[in-house]
C-alpha cells in the first residue's frame, strides 16, 4: 500500500478544493482518502508537501496513433532532427516534436501528469493500425474514436430512412473497430471529395446522396442516444478554417437540438468574416450558445505559436491549405468510410490572422463559464504540440502574462478579439475541470479524472510553484495505475497502458445487410476486417445499456 | 482435411486476402483464387528449408541463436537488414534489437521505393487506398511498372478488370503504360507511350507544363512525340477519377527521387482540374509494414542509425548497400530478404567478409554464405502477424499449417534477451 502525505488535493468531481488530504493507493486503485485504513501502515510514502495532487490528466483529444499521424512523421523528417531522445535505462530512444514517436508520445504525456489519452480520428480500414502504434505509446491509457460521418453505409442508411440500421452498424463499427466514440469529420465533406468537392453548409446535398450532413448529424446523434454509449458524438464541423464559418457551428449545434454533442478544436470553427481580410473572432457567440445549451461540451484546439502540422480527416480542407500556404500535402482517401490530409503549417505571432486564432481559443475557455463544458486541447498537432498544456494553463491562471503574450501581436488584432478586455483567471480547481475532471466526466470514463476511493490510481503530484507553467511542467511524481512512473519530471519507469473501448449492445443481424456489398465494394474481406483481439493486450471494456 | 478461408498471401504488395488453402494432415495441398507465384509459394512453402547453422556446420536452434547474439553484442557498428517479408511484430522486435545494440537498421525499401520516401518527404503524396481505384478510376496509368509480371492479380482486384462502385468493368476504365519497353502491361493497355531510358523526368516535366497552358516548341520530349504527351494532358485533365501508379522505372533510374517528386507535383497540380492520384507499387508484402513500424517507433523509415542512443537518419550514410559497400559495419543481421541475391557485387560479397547472421525460413544466397543461419516459420504460412498493403492497409496474416522453428519475432525476443544478458 502506498500513501501520499499531505499534498493539496484538487479534485473537482468528489468536490475536494485545495484540501490537505492523505490518497491511499493499493493495487491500481485508489483505496482510501484522508485516514488510512485501519491498523495498516503503508508501504511506500510518498512526500507530496509543498505539492498540489490531481488525478492523472485525460486528454479528450489528439492525433498520436495511425495512418495519417505516419505519414506525418515520414514526411517531416525535419521535425524529428532538432529533437532528439536518447534512451535511458528504462526508457526507449525516439524523436519529437509536433509528430512525436510512439515512446516518446507516451513518456512526454507522463511527464506532464496526463495519463489518458484519446485518439481523435481512426479510419475503421485502418483502425488495426491506430491499435498497433497505441500499444508502442507507453505508460498512458488510451482510447479512439472511429470515423463514420462519411462512411458509405451510413449515408445509405440515411437515406433510406432506416435509423436502426444506422444504429445498428454504429454499434457494429464500434465493435469492429474496437473504438470509444463516434467521431464525425465534415460530415459529407470527405465523402464528396472522393470527386474532389465538399459540402459548404449543412444543409448541402452530399454527392452521390440524397443525404445534407444536417441528417448526418442527427442520426448519429440519434445512434448515440440509443446505444447509450459513454461519450457524445464527436463533431469536427464543416467548413473548418472557413471565415465566417461560426455560423455553419451555430447550426451545427442547433441540428441535434437537445441531443448530446461535443464540438471539438471549436477555435477553428469560430470565425467571423467574409475573407482574411475582415477575419475577427466569433467566439462570445459560439461560448453564448455553449453557455446556453447543456447538453453541448466543446474543446478548443488552443493555437501555440511555432511549428505545427496539421492532419484532419476533413480532405478538402487540408488540400485548400496546401494551396492557401505552398507546404507540402499529403492525401490518403480511405475507401467507403472517409479520407486525411497532412500539411505542415506554422502559426506566426506576428501574422494577424494567426494572433487571432491564439485569441479566440483563449477566449472560448474564459467565456465558456461552466469549466465541465469546455477543455483544454490543442487539437495536437494542428494547432500545437501537446507538450505546450503547460503553457496553455498559464495563459489561462495569469492574465498579465496572457496580456504580455498579447502585447507581441499585431496591434490590430485587439480590434478582432475581445480577449484583452477579459479579466478572469482560472483557479487550480478550474484546470483540474478542464483537463482532468471534466474531460473524464464528458467521456464516462468513471474511473478516471478523480481521486475518490475506487478511482484507477492514475495520480499527478506538482510542485507548487507562483508560474504554473513551470509547476505543470515537472512532476514531483505521476502514479499510473498505482506504479510511480515518474519522479520529478523524468520517467522512472514504463509500463503498459490499456485500451479502453466500448461494447453497445450487440446488432449482429445487421452483418447479414453488409455482407454483400461489402465484398463488392472494398478490396479486404468481410472476415479479414474486424480488429482482433491480439492488438489488446491490456483492455478495459465498457458495456453499454 | 481443412479448407482456409480469407487466407491472406505473403509475397508481394497486393496482399491479397481472399485465398482459400486447403490443408491434409498438416500440409497444403491446394490453394484456390491465388495467383501462380503464390500457389508456388503455398505449395512449395515445406521444401528448400533453411537449417540452424553456425561455421558451417548443422547445429540446434538455440546454439545458433546464441552465436547470434554473441556476435552482435560485441559488434560496434553492427547493421540489420531486410524486414519487408516478416510480420510487423517482428520488425518490431529488430528495431529493439538495434537500438540496444547501437546499430544500424535499414529495410529492403532503401533498394526499392526510398527514393519514393525521399520525394514525398519533399512535397507530400496524394494518395487513396486500392478500394478507391477499384470503385471509382476511370484512367488508370502504369508508369515504369509492370504489374501483369509483379503484381499479377493488381488489375483483377484493384485496378483494371475489377468491377466498383462506378466502374462496371474493363470497359469503364482506360489504362496507360509509359514504359521504355512494350511489356505485358503495355500490351494489355489502351495506350502505351515509350519513353527513352532515362527521359521520363523530362516527360513528368513537359505534362506539368502542358497543365499549365505552355505549349511547347518541340516535336518530342524523351522519344514521345509532342502529340501524345498533349493527348495525354488532356486525358489526365478531363477524367472523372485518376490514378498514377509507378514502380522502378521511375524509383531507380536517372533522377530517381527527382523522377517520383515530378510525378506527384503532377499529379498535384491535376487536381486543380479533377481527382487524380498516384500510388507506389510497393513490392514485398511488408515492406509497407517495415516503413510503418521503423516511422512510428523511431521517426524515420529506412536508413536508421542508434549508435548515439537515439535514432538518426541518414539516406546514403546509414543505408546497406552504402554500409556494407563501405566496408563500415562490423557484423550484420539479415532478417526476412536476400541481400546477397540482390545486392550490387561490391556490398554482397562484404557480407561474406564480416560475421553474417542470416534468420530466414528457406535457403537463399543469403544463407548460404551466412556464418549463422537460424530457420523460421514463415511468416503468413507458419506465424501471424499484422503486414501492410502496398496503399498502408493493414490485414492480419494466418497461421495455415505449424512449423517445426521458432517465429522470427520469437527468435528475435530471444536474441534481445541473451544481448541484454551479456
Amino acid at each position: 500500500m502506498l500513501k501520499i502525505a499531505n499534498g493539496e488535493v484538487y479534485d473537482p468531481i468528489n468536490g475536494i478544493n485545495g484540501e490537505r488530504l492523505d490518497i491511499w493507493v493499493e493495487g491500481s486503485k485508489v483505496v482510501a482518502v484522508g485516514e488510512g485504513p485501519p491498523d495498516r501502515a503503508p508501504d511506500e510514502v510518498l512526500d507530496a508537501s509543498g505539492a498540489i495532487v490531481m488525478p492523472g490528466g485525460v486528454d479528450i483529444h489528439a492525433h498520436i496513433a495511425g495512418s495519417k499521424v505516419n505519414v506525418g512523421r515520414k514526411m517531416r523528417p525535419e521535425d524529428h532532427r532538432g529533437d532528439v531522445v536518447p534512451r535511458t535505462e528504462v526508457t526507449h530512444s525516439g524523436v519529437g516534436y509536433t509528430v512525436p514517436s510512439t515512446f516518446v508520445t507516451g513518456y512526454r504525456y507522463a511527464t506532464m501528469g496526463y495519463t489518458t489519452v484519446m485518439e481523435a480520428a481512426v479510419p475503421p480500414l485502418g483502425a488495426r493500425h491506430t491499435h498497433e502504434e497505441l500499444n508502442d505509446t507507453p505508460i498512458i491509457d488510451k482510447g479512439c474514436y472511429p470515423l463514420m460521418g462519411n462512411n458509405y453505409f451510413v449515408l445509405k442508411y440515411i437515406e433510406r430512412g432506416e435509423q436502426e440500421k444506422v444504429r445498428a452498424f454504429v454499434s457494429w463499427l464500434l465493435r469492429a473497430t474496437k473504438g470509444y466514440a463516434i467521431k464525425i469529420v465534415n460530415p459529407g465533406g470527405t465523402d464528396s471529395w472522393k470527386w474532389g468537392k465538399n459540402v459548404e453548409s449543412i444543409d448541402e446535398r452530399v454527392i452521390d446522396f440524397e443525404v445534407t450532413p444536417r441528417q448526418v448529424l442527427v442520426a448519429l446523434a440519434q445512434a448515440h442516444k440509443e446505444l447509450g454509449l459513454p461519450h457524445s458524438i464527436h463533431v469536427h464541423c464543416n467548413n473548418l478554417g472557413v471565415p465566417g464559418n461560426y455560423r455553419t457551428t451555430l447550426q451545427t449545434m442547433e441540428a441535434v437540438g437537445d441531443m448530446r454533442i461535443h464540438i471539438t478544436h471549436a477555435q477553428f470553427n469560430s470565425y467571423g468574416g467574409t475573407s482574411w481580410a475582415d477575419f475577427h473572432s466569433e467566439a462570445p457567440r459560439i461560448a453564448e450558445y455553449v453557455n446556453a445549451h447543456e447538453n453541448v461540451t466543446i474543446d478548443v484546439g488552443q493555437v501555440i505559436f511555432g511549428e505545427a502540422t496539421t492532419m484532419t480527416a476533413d480532405g478538402p480542407w487540408q488540400y485548400r491549405l496546401h494551396q492557401l500556404t505552398g507546404n507540402k500535402w499529403a492525401n490518403s482517401d480511405v475507401e467507403m468510410e472517409t479520407g486525411a490530409g497532412i500539411v505542415p503549417y506554422t502559426f506566426r505571432k506576428s501574422n494577424l490572422v494567426n494572433a487571432i486564432q491564439w485569441a479566440i481559443g483563449l477566449e472560448l475557455m474564459l467565456l465558456v463559464e461552466d469549466p465541465w463544458r469546455v477543455f483544454l486541447t490543442t487539437d495536437h498537432p494542428n494547432a500545437g504540440p501537446f507538450i505546450f498544456y503547460p503553457h496553455i494553463i498559464k495563459l489561462l491562471m495569469d492574465k498579465d502574462f496572457r496580456d504580455e503574450v498579447f502585447a507581441g501581436c499585431p496591434k490590430r488584432a485587439r480590434k478582432r478579439t475581445m480577449l484583452a478586455e477579459i479579466n478572469r483567471e482560472y483557479s487550480l480547481y478550474e484546470i483540474a475541470i478542464i483537463t482532468r475532471a471534466g474531460t473524464a466526466k464528458a467521456l464516462g470514463l468513471k474511473d478516471k479524472g478523480h481521486l475518490g476511493v475506487g478511482a484507477d490510481a492514475d495520480i499527478a503530484i506538482y510542485p507548487k510553484d507562483s508560474d504554473p507553467e513551470r509547476m505543470f511542467s515537472c512532476p514531483r511524481y505521476v502514479l499510473k495505475g498505482g506504479e510511480v512512473v515518474v519522479k520529478d519530471g523524468r520517467v522512472v519507469k514504463s509500463v503498459q497502458g490499456k485500451t479502453i473501448y466500448v461494447e453497445p449492445p450487440r446488432e449482429d443481424w445487421i452483418e447479414r445487410e453488409l455482407r454483400e456489398e461489402f465484398e463488392r465494394y472494398y478490396t479486404i474481406s468481410f472476415e479479414n476486417y474486424p480488429v482482433q483481439d491480439a492488438y489488446l493486450p491490456q483492455s478495459e471494456v465498457i458495456r453499454c445499456e | 482435411m481443412k479448407k482456409i478461408e480469407n487466407v491472406i498471401c505473403p509475397f508481394c504488395g497486393c496482399l491479397c486476402d481472399d485465398l482459400e488453402v486447403t490443408v491434409e494432415d498438416g500440409e497444403i495441398t491446394k490453394v484456390a483464387r491465388g495467383c501462380s507465384i503464390s500457389r508456388s509459394l503455398f505449395l512449395n512453402h515445406h521444401k528448400n528449408l533453411a537449417k540452424p547453422m553456425v561455421d558451417g556446420e548443422e547445429t540446434s536452434v538455440e546454439r545458433a541463436i546464441e552465436e547470434a547474439a554473441s556476435i552482435l553484442a560485441r559488434a560496434q557498428f553492427p547493421l540489420i537488414y531486410g524486414l519487408s517479408s516478416t510480420t510487423c511484430e517482428a520488425q518490431g522486435r529488430a528495431i529493439e534489437l538495434a537500438e540496444l545494440i547501437r546499430g544500424n537498421i535499414d529495410s529492403t525499401s532503401s533498394v526499392c521505393h526510398a527514393n519514393t520516401t525521399l520525394a514525398m518527404q519533399a512535397v507530400g503524396e496524394v494518395s487513396c487506398t486500392l478500394g478507391a481505384v477499384k470503385n471509382r478510376a476511370d484512367l488508370v496509368i502504369f508508369w515504369g511498372c509492370n504489374p501483369i509480371e509483379a503484381h499479377n492479380r493488381h488489375l483483377t482486384r484493384y485496378s483494371g478488370t475489377v468491377k466498383g462502385r462506378f466502374i462496371q468493368g474493363r470497359k469503364d476504365r482506360t489504362i496507360v503504360v509509359v514504359d521504355v519497353r512494350r511489356t505485358r502491361t503495355a500490351k494489355a493497355a489502351d495506350l502505351f507511350l515509350q519513353v527513352e531510358p532515362g527521359r521520363d523526368y523530362e516527360c513528368l516535366a513537359a505534362l506539368r507544363a502542358l497543365l499549365k497552358g505552355e505549349e511547347l516548341d518541340v516535336r518530342e520530349v524523351g522519344g514521345i512525340p509532342i502529340e501524345e504527351l498533349v493527348s495525354l494532358a488532356n486525358r489526365m485533365k478531363s477524367c472523372k477519377f485518376g490514378i498514377i501508379f509507378f514502380g522502378m522505372g521511375l524509383t531507380m533510374t536517372r533522377g530517381k527521387h527527382l523522377n517520383v517528386a515530378a510525378a506527384i507535383m503532377l499529379v498535384r497540380d491535376l487536381n486543380r482540374f479533377t481527382k487524380f492520384l498516384i500510388m507506389p507499387m510497393r513490392g514485398h508484402f511488408n515492406v509497407a509494414g517495415a516503413d510503418n513500424v521503423l516511422t512510428w517507433q523511431t521517426g524515420y523509415p529506412y536508413a536508421v542509425n542508434f549508435s548515439r542512443d537515439y535514432p538518426r537518419y541518414g539516406p546514403g550514410e546509414f543505408t546497406a548497400v552504402d554500409l556494407l559497400a563501405r566496408r563500415e559495419v562490423d557484423a550484420a543481421l539479415i532478417l526476412a530478404s536476400d541481400p546477397v541475391a540482390h545486392f550490387p557485387r561490391k556490398a554482397a560479397s562484404y557480407l561474406e567478409e564480416i560475421p553474417t547472421i542470416a534468420i530466414d525460413p528457406h535457403r537463399s544466397m543469403t544463407t548460404e554464405i551466412a556464418r549463422v543461419v537460424i530457420p523460421t516459420a514463415a511468416a503468413g504460412i507458419s506465424a501471424e502477424g499484422t503486414a501492410y498493403r502496398m496503399d498502408n492497409i493493414p490485414i492480419r496474416l494466418r497461421k495455415v499449417v505449424d512449423s517445426p522453428y521458432l517465429s522470427d519475432e520469437e527468435v528475435l525476443e530471444r536474441i534481445i534477451e541473451l544481448v541484454k544478458g551479456s
